[in-house]
Parts: C-alpha cells; structure tokens; sequence
C-alpha cells in the first residue's frame, strides 16, 4: 500500500457492497465515457463535407499543412542520389493528356503556356522562354501519394528564376501559383515557399532525354517537396494568385498541402 | 482479510482506453493507405493479399485512409506523451520498467510458468517481470512508430530524421513490423486478460482489484 494505492478494509458483507458500488458506479461512467467518445467519432465522420472529407478532419488536415508550410525552409532539401539509382518511372495518371499523338507517333501541338498573374496581361510563353533560364540537373526521389517512389534525373529551370524574370517586379508576390493544362482538365495549387524551393523545376528533360508525352512533353512542373499529384504534366497555364487555388486531388478528397 | 486495493489510477486508466480505439484506428486508417501500394511479400505471397482487403472493405480508401490517419495521429500522440508523461511524475514508472538485473531472465521464466512448463513463478512487484517487458516495450514500440511515421510523413523536411531511420524504405518498413507488434501484442494481451479472470479486467475500469486473504495485493 502506499499513497497512490490505497487499500479499503471491510467485513465481508460491507465490502461487497463496496464492491458492487464501485462496479456500478465504474462501468456506468465507463459505458457513458465510451458512448461519448463514439458519438463524438460519429459526429465527425458524419459533419458535412469540405471537397470530399468530412469538415472537422479538414481543419485538422489544413492545419497540418499550414504548420509543415511553415516550418519549410529552402535549406530542407530531398535528398539526391547517383545516377546508379535510377529507375524506371511508370506513366501513372493522363488527365489533361487526352490527345492522341499523330500517325508518326509525335505529341500533338503545344503552343506554348499562359502567364497570368494580378494586374498583368495574360501573356504566352514558350519553351525557349524557361530555356534560357539557368538550368539545373537534380536526381531525386519522385514520390507518388500512394506510397512507391522512384528515382528520376530532371533538369530544367528553378520556378524561382521563372518568376525573378517573368512576374514584374512591380507586381509583387502572391501566396500561391496555380498550374493547370491547356483546358484545365487537370490543376494543381501551389503554396509559395514550396513553389519557390529550390528543387522546385519546370522540367524538360527526364533522365538526359527530352520529355516524352506520357510525362508531360514539353514542359512539366518537378517539385519534389510534393507528393507525385502535384507534379503537373504538359503545363498550359501558370497564374500567380493571392487566392487559395483549386486543385485536382484536394477536390477529390486528397490533402491540399500535400508535401514531403 | 480481504481487501479492495486501488489497482488502477484513474489517469492510468484513461489513457489505457482512449488509446486502445485510437490505435486500432491508426491500424485501420494504416491498411487503407497500405493498400494502395501493398509492397510487402515473403517470397511471391503478398503479406496482405487482395482478398483480405476486400474482405474488410479496404480497398479504393486511399484518401480517407489519410484524412484519418493525419488527424487522428494527434490524439494517438498527445495521449502517449501525457501517459509517459504522468507516469514519470506520479511514480507509476517504477512498477511499469523492469529494474532488476535478472528482468529477461525473470520473464523467460514468466514465460514457461504460463506455459505449464515451471512450477514456480519468479518472485514479482505488481506486475511480473514479462509484464513490465511488454508494458515498457509498447512504449518504446510506440515512439519507435511516432518517429518512423514522420520520418516517413515528411521525408523532405525530416530528411535527417529519415535518414537516422536507415533511409526512407526501411522507415516504412518499422513502420509496418511495429503495426505487426501490435497486433501481436494485442492477441498475447487479451489472451493474458482473458486468463487473469474478472476481478482482474474490472480492475482496469473501475480501478478497484479485490484481494482476498493472504493473496499479494
């Protein structure tokens, strides 16, 4: 016995009834305790939904974003890898490549990509724009959300050179960019400080090679702070905005932030 | 003659029973998103194969595996720490983590005991010494899977944190066989409970224990 276990001394019949008292009384509140808890795991899951998930488990999963956005720095980098660990990434996901590519097997036309961003005209950039940015060569992990990952060489020019040159000075920095292809069939948004991280890549080139279609010839977004969802393909649309952007998975149930 | 000793502190019992459903929630949140890319075999036999994934209605919960299991993860965490944390301050550990020299010695020993292989059971404080194993190593099992998961939760941010984990493969891998001890721990536990009777389980909801005469309390 001591002070955090105390000892109650009875006659028999008393402490029976002691018993029975402390049984009642204990698997009434332990009935009551669990009855609540279960109701309160009910009352989430069955709140109204926010883009697919029940809206308190939404909160939580924004404020986890915002908490990961925060503590993101430019000095957290994916960690890089020798040639020797590359392999082979499967096409996984067409939404927005739904062209055909002609008879000779060639990737149907692409005229390039808008920019837009607050107070400027909509402008089209092409693929000699990004290319006569800096270039860059990383070989990182490529992570899809549904947990493989495989090792991939890119190249390509820092988003955050993209937008030193091609967001006027004067515009000043939203909080998000949003990336869609040609007809938005697909779209992805985009935190800042991830966007601007410097593994962040519009990409050209896979493993030495120019892009194929399958992987978003000619031009994609390699950003390996993210889970694969947002690594848009084929990029038709780049807008610098100060309003939370819509993205593909996010409405589909998946988290916004979605980033390693 | 006989007694009711306080067996359970009521903190104590607390955090048993708000962690038992939490973690079987993670466990079940977990096979979701396992599904999805089910990449453990021995040999050509997947350890999880379709069947059970339909079985239990598993399958295409990819996304709702996530929005649980990143939003429950915080109750699984704040009451792991408040249970450690309460048990250093109130002195509970003491009966909780093996002390004496002669622990593995004294628990293989628990062990043949209750397998009728032993007459005797080593001498023991509230909890013998294959109790205070087990009860010691799912905490440390349960940091283990704290610290893998967001090793592999964020392995660009904690890159460092994956790579003390052996890299981001075998993060997942502990991942996973900590899943396992779980469950393991699970069927061992309730079968020890199921052993020790009544007077025993009652003791952990109301967390009074009836000691009769001559028994240890």
């Amino acid at each position: 016995m001591n002070k955090h276990h105390p000892e109650i001394v009875l006659p028999e019949a008393d402490l029976t009834r002691e018993l029975k008292k402390k049984s009642r009384r204990g698997f009434l509140l332990a009935g009551l305790a669990a009855a609540g808890g279960f109701g309160a795991y009910k009352a989430v899951r069955l709140a109204g939904k926010d883009n697919e998930v029940p809206w308190p488990q939404r909160d939580v999963l924004n404020l986890n974003g915002k908490l990961w956005r925060s503590y993101l720095d430019d000095a957290h980098l994916m960690p890089s890898y020798s040639a020797s660990r590359i392999g082979y990434l499967k096409p996984n996901g067409e939404y927005g490549l739904d062209d055909e590519p002609d008879d000779q097997g060639n990737p149907p036309e692409w005229d390039g990509f808008q920019l837009h961003a607050p107070g400027l005209t909509p402008v089209t950039l092409q693929l000699s724009d990004v290319q006569s940015l800096p270039r860059h060569e990383m070989i990182t992990k490529f992570c899809c959300i549904e947990g493989w990952s495989v090792v991939q060489k890119w190249a390509g020019a820092r988003f955050s050179d993209f937008t030193r040159k091609f967001l006027p000075a004067g515009a000043g920095l939203t909080d998000f960019v949003y990336m869609a292809t040609d007809g938005e069939d697909y779209y992805v948004g985009l935190d800042m400080k991830s966007a601007l991280h410097p593994q962040t890549l519009l990409a050209w080139e896979q493993n030495d090679k120019p892009l194929v279609y399958e992987h978003g010839a000619p031009l994609r977004l390699i950003i390996p702070v993210k889970y694969g969802i947002k690594n848009l393909k084929r990029i038709g649309l780049i807008r610098y905005t100060n309003q939370k952007p819509r993205d593909y998975w996010y409405e589909r149930g998946y988290d916004w932030f979605a980033g390693l | 003659m006989a007694k009711l000793v306080l067996k359970h502190l009521l903190a104590i019992r607390w955090f048993h029973w708000v962690n038992f459903p939490i973690l079987f929630l993670m466990i079940w949140s977990g096979m979701m998103i396992y599904w999805a890319y089910p990449v453990y075999h021995i040999g050509p036999v997947p350890l999880f194969p379709q069947w059970l994934f339909a079985i239990l209605g598993l399958k295409f919960r990819l996304a709702e595996g996530m929005a649980l299991h990143f939003v429950f993860m915080w109750i699984f965490i704040v009451n792991g720490v408040l249970y450690v944390a309460y048990t250093l301050f109130s002195g509970e550990w003491r009966y909780l983590v093996p002390r004496s020299r002669s622990a593995f010695r004294d628990a293989w020993h628990v062990l043949l005991h209750d397998l009728h292989l032993r007459k005797e059971a080593p001498p023991q404080e509230k909890y013998n010494a294959a109790q205070q194993i087990a009860y010691s190593g799912i905490v440390v099992m349960g940091i283990g899977s704290l610290i893998t998961g967001l090793a592999i939760y964020k392995p660009a941010q904690l890159a460092w944190l994956a790579a003390l984990c052996g890299g981001y493969e075998f993060a997942r891998l502990m991942h996973f066989v900590l899943t396992m001890g779980y469950l393991g721990f699970f069927v061992v536990h309730v079968g020890q409970v199921i052993l020790a009777g009544w007077n025993n389980f009652r003791s952990m909801v109301i967390g009074y224990e009836l000691v009769k005469d001559g028994e240890q309390s």
